[in-house]
């Protein structure tokens, strides 16, 4: 099915995130010229003060995948992948990723991407990133690859043998392999300075985030989660662009909230919040406006998501640490959302669902996504028996089109709006 | 005046419609299969379902005098069956001249032309008193409610006994003709035909024989005998009650709209509803102690988990594949030659039952053409297929939250004798044998009873971005 593509609707925050965008990627672009070098590397556990410490630019496979995604461009490039031998059933990241490098590095901006100078594995809870890693690997023979290994929390908490673990492989496997690639030497101070700016745009985020605990939501923690809230935070957390982004969208968010205005969505304003959802698993990419479309149209807004904290779970009180820069990003590393345990992702859910007063609380479960599918619905039961809340489920892909279908997320989301709608009308009856 | 409450599911396979009253009693049912244009088999089913109930509501009425006199509720049913039967003429009628439409325009040749069309009423002469019997002897109407089923199958009967070298034109032209046929509202005049088949009946009982000596093909028993005996009285008896509810008006105050082609409904859009919350009302509605239902329609099984009120919890449907499901046992009847009816009760005699590896229904297909080759009994075989389907079911369940006490079965499939044994079977071996497992004769007007009653509830959907349509029913 077709949407009419209208103007989407642009607060300042976001003409600002564009820009700082597409900078960074011009950036990327003219590296052949300013000699400046290029770190390959995850989201999930990112080293980002660590990289732009040394002056590297970082580049991130994964979000090069959703927008490729989002650009339409994915299918070809996961059928590229899928021509060399990776499987139908291997991560559509990976392979829309590959593909892209199979037809020339040309990034979601549409200039070319560098080569990496340095691959930084700097999270090793997703299986696949390993795998993933040992393809660019052989796709680029030569690079040195640092590899830094995230212990899980199996025990649901971090230990300091732990923390102490992972700063010996900084101290001895990242940081030599970054000062060899820059040619700089490691400046703590420098780190350090950073972390303080990281701290301040942490803070920032999650007064924005937990502003959906108002009725109504001033925003939408899930689909402009991803699309403007979060990705920031990612590439520039530590600069001071990134303070300033967060300060202005946070000044924008607040005055949403005095004003009581909803959250603002593609098409303008959502009028009236019908729904409020707490969801887990990441979004569909290739279909997102129309994904977003059939929740905003039903007046569903997602006042917690899981997926926004797989760069951190600020909301728990961690904060990068100018007085302990190495320990702190052991720490954020192994607290990033996929590195928790069941029970603690259990546990967190459940608090969105209360905290935010949710109605009801969605999975959008990922073919091609291990790592996000795996306890999925022992979480889903223990949602609906501890919160006695309605629970949906629904499958699509993260960019693989082909397992988009509109129609069946359609009738599921309609049979649970209705089915959380229906509550309301006779638990009114009840009470 | 009564007032009456219509719920539609429009499936993938067939559509069915409810009536109940405002004590939540089914007072009509009307089933039809799902054509091209949704609202056209809306609508058969929504006609069917009103004059089923005005059958039934002159059964209420003479409840008391039914009660102490059989004959009286024996020649209520058998009027219904000839009434069907009075429809079934009408639709033959309309695909008598769309056969001959077709011949006209699709042979050029003039002989070709007329040797075709004396087939036609050839076959059609051989077949329709056949199909006439099955009616006013057999209740065929009750049995089966497709017209395209019933005609074909007697169409391929007589074709099949023609020179091979006319099996071609002739299934052309029934290809040509059956769905416009098919596809054409017809308004029944309920009064005309209710007179005919009164008429009709009375011949049926003129020309029964007094013993059933000779004539074993009618089912003698003890309703049949009284009515019999006394048919003129009880006849004039029920005129009076039989021209009042000729004259009915049903009167629908409201209506919902389910199923796979809802949205495709020409309803008001609040009158739409999820079929998964109409499956589960409707489920709990007669088994109000349900807790999980299971429906297996003709593309989906849903795995639905309800509250003490009838509201869904959560549910699970599956994606991306429909084997397992409706479609599934009609490929494989295909297949293997024989009709959707005999398949459970033939897979009921398996000794033991095949492993199917795949539930893909065309590998399915091509699994079954292989295990008959290797000389693998059919009962053994269809048992397999029936458990592969219920393996399925069961998987959707693990993932909708299991089984909870009490367990209600839905859907067009769950009239499958097979699938039910090893329904049974599987809940009993993963669930215990304390879990109760409800499956009612009504079980594929579910959706719709759960339709109907949202309706007569007036529970809006209430959806913010739906515009509204054009209503069906105004009465």
């Amino acid at each position: 099915m077709k949407t009419e593509q209208q103007e989407v609707i642009k607060e300042k925050s976001m003409l600002i995130q564009k820009d700082m965008l597409s900078n960074l990627f011009k950036e990327l672009s003219n590296t052949h010229q300013t000699g400046k070098k290029v770190v390959y590397t995850f989201v999930p556990g990112n080293l980002t003060e660590l990289i732009l410490a040394f002056d590297m630019l970082p580049v991130y496979p994964e979000i090069n995948a959703l927008q490729s995604g989002m650009r339409k461009k994915s299918a070809s490039y996961i059928r590229e992948a899928e021509k060399i031998g990776f499987s139908e059933d291997v991560c559509t990241y990976v392979k829309c990723d590959i593909g892209m490098m199979l037809n020339g590095n040309v990034g979601p901006t549409g200039e070319k991407l560098p080569p990496p100078d340095l691959l930084l594995l700097s999270y090793t809870g997703c299986f696949t990133f390993m795998k993933w890693f040992e393809n660019l690997a052989r796709l680029y023979p030569g690079v040195p690859v640092a590899m830094l290994h995230t212990p899980y929390q199996e025990d649901g908490c971090i230990t300091q043998d732990q923390i102490d673990y992972m700063v010996k492989q900084l101290k001895e496997e990242v940081i030599p392999k970054m000062e060899m690639v820059s040619g700089k030497k490691f400046d703590m101070e420098r780190l350090s300075k950073m972390m303080i700016n990281s701290a301040e745009s942490e803070d920032l985020l999650v007064k924005i985030l937990e502003t959906a605990k108002n009725k109504p939501s001033p925003i939408d923690a899930y689909f402009a989660g991803v699309y403007y809230i979060g990705p920031m935070f990612t590439a520039f957390r530590g600069t001071d662009e990134a303070v300033g982004y967060y300060t202005e969208l946070n000044n924008e968010i607040q005055e949403r909230l005095s004003l009581g205005l909803g959250p603002i969505t593609p098409e303008g304003e959502l009028k009236e919040e019908k729904f409020r959802l707490v969801v887990e698993g990441p979004p569909n990419w290739t279909n997102f406006r129309e994904f977003w479309k059939i929740f905003y149209d039903m007046g569903a807004v997602i006042v917690a998501s899981s997926y926004t904290k797989v760069g951190g779970v600020y909301d728990l009180g961690f904060r990068h640490d100018y007085r302990e820069p190495l320990e702190s990003l052991s720490k954020y590393c192994m607290g990033c959302y996929t590195n928790m345990n069941l029970p603690q992702r259990v546990n967190l859910l459940a608090d969105y669902v209360k905290d935010y007063r949710a109605d009801g609380f969605l999975i959008n479960s990922i073919k091609s996504c291990n790592s996000f599918s795996a306890g999925q619905l022992m979480i889903m039961r223990e949602i609906e028996q501890k919160m006695e809340v309605p629970v949906g489920f629904i499958e699509s892909d993260l960019v693989d089109p082909r397992y988009f279908s509109y129609s069946n997320i359609k009738n599921r989301l309609e049979s649970f709006f209705q089915m959380l709608e229906q509550r309301k009308v006779i638990m009114a009856h009840e009470n | 005046m009564n007032k009456y409450f219509l719920g539609v599911d429009l499936g993938s396979t067939t559509s069915k419609s409810v009536i109940i009253n405002e004590n939540d009693e089914i007072i009509g049912r009307g089933i039809t299969n799902t054509r091209s244009n949704y609202s056209i088999a809306a609508e058969i089913a929504r006609d069917e379902a009103i004059y089923n109930g005005r059958f039934s509501v002159l059964k209420k009425k003479l409840e008391a005098e039914i009660k102490a006199k059989p004959q009286y509720k024996k020649y209520i049913n058998d009027l219904e069956s000839v009434f069907q039967y009075e429809q079934f003429k009408v639709r033959l009628d309309k695909l008598g001249d769309e056969l001959l439409k077709t011949c006209k325009t699709f042979f050029k040749d003039k002989e070709m032309q007329d040797s075709i069309i004396n087939h036609l009423r050839n076959i059609r002469k051989s077949f329709k008193p056949v199909i006439k019997k099955e009616y006013i002897y057999n209740n065929l109407g009750s049995k089966n409610q497709f017209f395209r089923d019933i005609v074909s199958e007697k169409y391929n009967e007589e074709v099949n006994k023609l020179d091979s070298s006319l099996f071609e034109p002739l299934m052309t032209v029934w290809d040509k003709s059956i769905s416009p046929a098919e596809n054409q509202l017809i308004t029944f005049d309920f009064k005309e035909l209710l007179e005919k088949a009164m008429e009709e009946l009375r011949i049926k009982y003129k020309n029964l024989p007094d013993t059933v000596a000779d004539n074993t093909s009618v089912n003698f028993d003890a309703e049949l005998n009284l009515l019999k005996g006394n048919f003129d009285q009880v006849s004039e008896t029920l005129r009076k009650h039989i021209e009042e509810i000729a004259d009915l008006e049903f009167n629908i105050a409201n209506m919902t709209g389910t199923g796979y082609g809802r949205a495709l409904l020409p309803f008001a859009q609040e009158c739409i509803r999820s079929e998964i919350l109409c499956h589960a009302f409707g489920a709990h509605a007669i088994f109000p102690n349900t807790r999980t239902v299971l429906d297996i329609g003709g593309q989906d099984t849903k795995a639905i988990q309800v509250d003490k009120y009838g509201l869904v919890t959560s549910f699970q449907m599956n994606d991306r594949c429909a084997a397992g499901c409706g479609r599934y046992l009609g490929y494989i009847a295909d297949e293997m030659s024989i009709s959707l009816n005999e398949l459970g009760p033939m897979a009921l005699k398996a000794e033991e039952e095949v492993t199917i590896c795949s539930t893909c229904t065309v590998f399915a297909g091509a699994e079954l053409r292989e295990l008959t080759n290797i000389g693998k009994k059919r009962e053994d075989i269809l048992g397999g297929l029936h458990k592969a389907i219920i393996m399925r079911a069961m998987s959707l369940i693990s993932r909708s939250g299991g089984v909870f006490n009490e367990f209600t079965f839905t859907g067009g499939v769950a009239r499958n004798p097979a699938v039910i044994k090893y329904l049974t079977q599987l809940v009993t071996d993963n669930y215990g044998d304390n879990i109760k497992i409800n499956i009612h004769a009504d079980s594929i007007f579910m959706g719709a009873l759960g339709g109907a009653m949202f309706a007569k509830r007036n529970i809006k959907a209430d959806l913010p971005d739906l515009k509204k349509r054009k209503e069906l029913v105004t009465e």
